[in-house]
């Protein structure tokens, strides 16, 4: 089952973009738990050099704040580019309007951390049913 | 002791760690990570926010040395240390963050302060008890083995 039109494997794939190691490890084990093949990295411009240089993901989980590129940024420029690939916006951030701002750069929706099983199976179930 | 009576006192243990309201749902989320192919998830994610967090605590400690304070940086520095909080499960320590962050806002430094020399306290404390907790698993996982021979 591969959304994304680069994936070879019949796994989803999967990128965690986020700074904290330790939300590297829980989402890495989740995603991994739940199916998917999954990468990590660890700011927005690591993501941009990945897809400049011809790699692609089915479904992306951008932390917001991060150094060097936060997610918003990293967002509106994979937008910019063409990128069609599912871009979850993942932040411990409680206000609104924060969240209105992340998701107003492209994301396809937004998750207050930590992704948990039920979240992401919840995601997973919607992306099933819509292919 | 029997294999029964180290499984009997590993759930006593956990479920104490909840009871006095240390822990709260997240950590079950991590316990449902770990399996044959991360069977020590838990205690390593446990390791890895300890180990992280050791640096947030420094900077917030330097940063209410400061006159005056900066209640913005402050504010930055809980938040990341939440966030760490939060992943795992670490209520009371997480509750905590949130209540320095107010006082933060409120400009309040002597309830950051007060707040903080808690915090650490409560820290400490819920490292110690999974330390333990840990320590308990990791022997009654050998005895199981042993019972196996």
């Amino acid at each position: 089952m591969g959304f994304g039109k680069h994936s070879s494997s019949s796994k989803i794939s999967a990128l965690v973009v986020d700074d904290d190691t330790i939300i590297q490890k829980i989402h890495k084990a989740l995603l991994t738990k739940l199916g998917l093949e999954v990468n990590v990295v660890a700011n927005g411009k690591e993501v941009l050099d990945l897809y400049r240089s011809g790699t692609s993901f089915d479904l992306i989980f951008m932390d917001m704040e991060m150094p060097i590129m936060d997610g918003l940024e990293a967002t509106k420029e994979l937008r910019a580019m063409g990128v069609q690939s599912i871009i979850m916006g993942v932040t411990s951030r409680d206000l609104d309007l924060e969240k209105e701002a992340f998701m107003a750069s492209g994301l396809n929706d937004c998750y207050t951390k930590p992704l948990t099983i039920s979240k992401i199976g919840s995601l997973l179930q919607k992306l099933k049913k819509k292919n | 002791m029997e294999r029964t009576q180290q499984h009997r006192q590993v759930a006593h243990m956990r479920q104490s760690l909840f009871d006095q309201g240390l822990l709260d749902e997240q950590f079950v989320q991590l316990e449902e990570l770990q399996d044959d192919a991360n069977p020590n998830f838990v205690e390593e994610v446990v390791t890895l926010f300890y180990r992280d967090s050791a640096r947030l605590v420094l900077n917030i400690d330097q940063a209410l040395d400061k006159s005056p304070l900066d209640f913005s940086k402050l504010d930055s520095y809980m938040h990341q240390f939440k966030g760490s909080a939060s992943s795992i499960g670490a209520k009371k320590v997480k509750s905590e963050c949130t209540l320095f962050r107010e006082y933060c806002k409120a400009g309040n430094g002597e309830g950051c302060m007060k707040t903080f020399q808690q915090l650490k306290k409560d820290y400490a404390v819920l490292r110690k008890k999974l330390e333990t907790y840990f320590q308990v698993i990791f022997h009654s996982l050998l005895f199981d083995k042993d019972g196996e021979n």
